[in-house]
């Protein structure tokens, strides 16, 4: 008779031990799946879970549905209702019963083949991980060309370059065609989204069309589709339908807009809010020279020469006309300053001769005017 | 000059140097000659980045493929 009770690697497991190995294997062997089975027995307890049974013609599966997911449906399946749920097999410990936590439910015949087919995309994408927040990549703020997957003949088309035109004119959008529903339309996104990673300098990508029916839809929850999209190189934009059409698409790609407007007003900023950025920055220049320059023409003015104390004169007009003159850009110019008839005198290097001992006798140097250098030579020293 | 000429640098080039430029600038510590040539270049930049934005006209391009497998754009006419 064998020693049952010798090998301390045979001790015997305890109840709880096997119950929890038993979960485990099944939680981690089988997972979560879609079940299409008949309701039956269904009672709503005070707590509001559903308990019932899942079942078909050869076998059966005590379920539980917990409050959280119950009550996200008006009321309970009928006894005898075809249905889908969705959930997964675990083991109730404290019982050692087999259960079947469903998480989901719809009525069977609501749930037609397409709907399946989506749900198997919906959760391959999931699992490789398409949908996560983390790989969203953030949009550039000043993109210069943006590439657009959609139908030449589409509305969507029209409305983004409408919009491009009047709040963003310095782009160059650059227009992949590609048939946006019907039997071609999967093969032809995928062909375009390719094409993208192809053209050089691009900074952002939209993939849009307009609203359309369910089936209108189907191409932007195609697998093959959202994989492209989600190997475009470049920050995606997805802009389908309206608000209330959510696609695959809309899940994979980097930024989700309601329209195709909305998707280039994304992805472009607003001309005006630039412009007065730039603006500012005008200012800023101005008076920044000003400021920075004032040690130099004190230095200068201290010395008291006549070439620097025109030097310095020279920085202080245009000084006062850029604080004056802020964002206009003409008035900013020192060449606006050669204008009115002073010069620069430069030696061969470019360094500016400021000092009568800058000037060496017969040593030639450029003048700097209003259009152009003036070749000269010191005769010597004043 | 060491400005580049106008249309050639990035609108985002641009504005990029700009703020550089304005930061150096209000240092105060930067001599003459490399405050002038700073503003020199400034005002460039400044010129560049608005003729960007108030001349430019949003180009629009549709992508074809040659027999080649080569990607060529070409102006679309919103006519057709």
């Amino acid at each position: 008779m064998p020693d049952l009770f010798s090998s301390p690697d045979d001790a015997p497991w305890t109840p709880a031990l096997l119950a929890r190995t038993m979960r485990r294997v099944l939680e981690g062997g089988i997972g979560r799946v879609w079940l299409r089975a008949e309701v039956s027995g269904l009672k709503v307890y005070r707590s509001g879970h559903w308990y019932f049974t899942l079942r078909d013609a050869e076998a059966q599966l005590r379920a539980v549905m917990w409050r959280t997911y119950a009550s996200r449906h008006p009321e309970p399946p009928a006894d005898g209702t075809q249905v889908f749920v969705y959930g997964m097999p675990t083991v109730w410990e404290e019982k050692g019963e087999l259960r079947f936590t469903v998480l989901e439910l719809l009525p069977g015949e609501r749930l037609g083949p397409q709907q399946l087919a989506l749900e198997r995309v919906r959760k391959a994408l999931e699992r490789d991980g398409l949908f996560e927040p983390a790989r969203k990549r953030p949009l550039p703020p000043l993109p210069e060309r943006i590439a657009v997957v959609t139908s030449l003949d589409g509305a969507a088309l029209h409305d983004m370059i409408t919009v491009t035109r009047s709040r963003w004119p310095a782009v160059e959008l650059v227009i992949l065609d590609s048939r946006v529903q019907g039997a071609e339309a999967e093969a032809e996104l995928v062909r375009a989204l390719r094409q993208v990673n192809r053209l050089p300098r691009i900074d952002v990508c939209i993939l849009g069309r307009g609203g359309g029916s369910r089936e209108d839809l189907a191409a932007f929850n195609s697998e093959a589709v959202c994989r492209a999209l989600a190997a475009v190189t470049v920050p995606t934009i997805s802009a389908v339908g309206h608000e209330t059409d959510v696609t695959f698409t809309d899940l994979v790609a980097d930024h989700r807009a309601a329209t195709p407007s909305a998707a280039m007003e994304l992805a472009v900023p607003d001309r005006d809010e630039i412009l007065g950025r730039v603006s500012s920055l005008g200012l800023r220049l101005g008076q920044a020279l000003g400021r920075g320059t004032r040690l130099a023409r004190e230095r200068l003015a201290r010395a008291g020469d006549r070439l620097e104390v025109a030097l310095s004169r020279r920085l202080e007009r245009p000084r006062r006309d850029l604080e004056r003159l802020g964002a206009q850009l003409d008035a900013l110019s020192p060449l606006r300053v050669l204008d009115r008839g002073y010069a620069v005198a430069r030696d061969a290097s470019g360094r500016v001769l400021r000092r009568r001992e800058d000037f060496v006798p017969g040593q030639p140097f450029g003048l700097t005017v209003s259009d152009g250098v003036v070749p000269a030579r010191a005769v010597g020293p004043a | 000059m060491t400005a580049p000429e106008s249309g050639k640098a990035s609108l985002a080039e641009d504005l990029r140097r700009l703020e550089e430029i304005v930061r150096e600038l209000e240092r105060e510590d930067a001599d003459l000659d490399r405050a002038l040539a700073l503003f020199e270049e400034g005002v460039a930049r400044l010129r560049g980045a608005r003729e960007r934005l108030t001349q430019a006209e949003a180009r629009v391009r549709k992508v074809l493929e040659d027999a080649e497998g080569q990607l060529l754009e070409i102006p679309l006419d919103e006519g057709n």
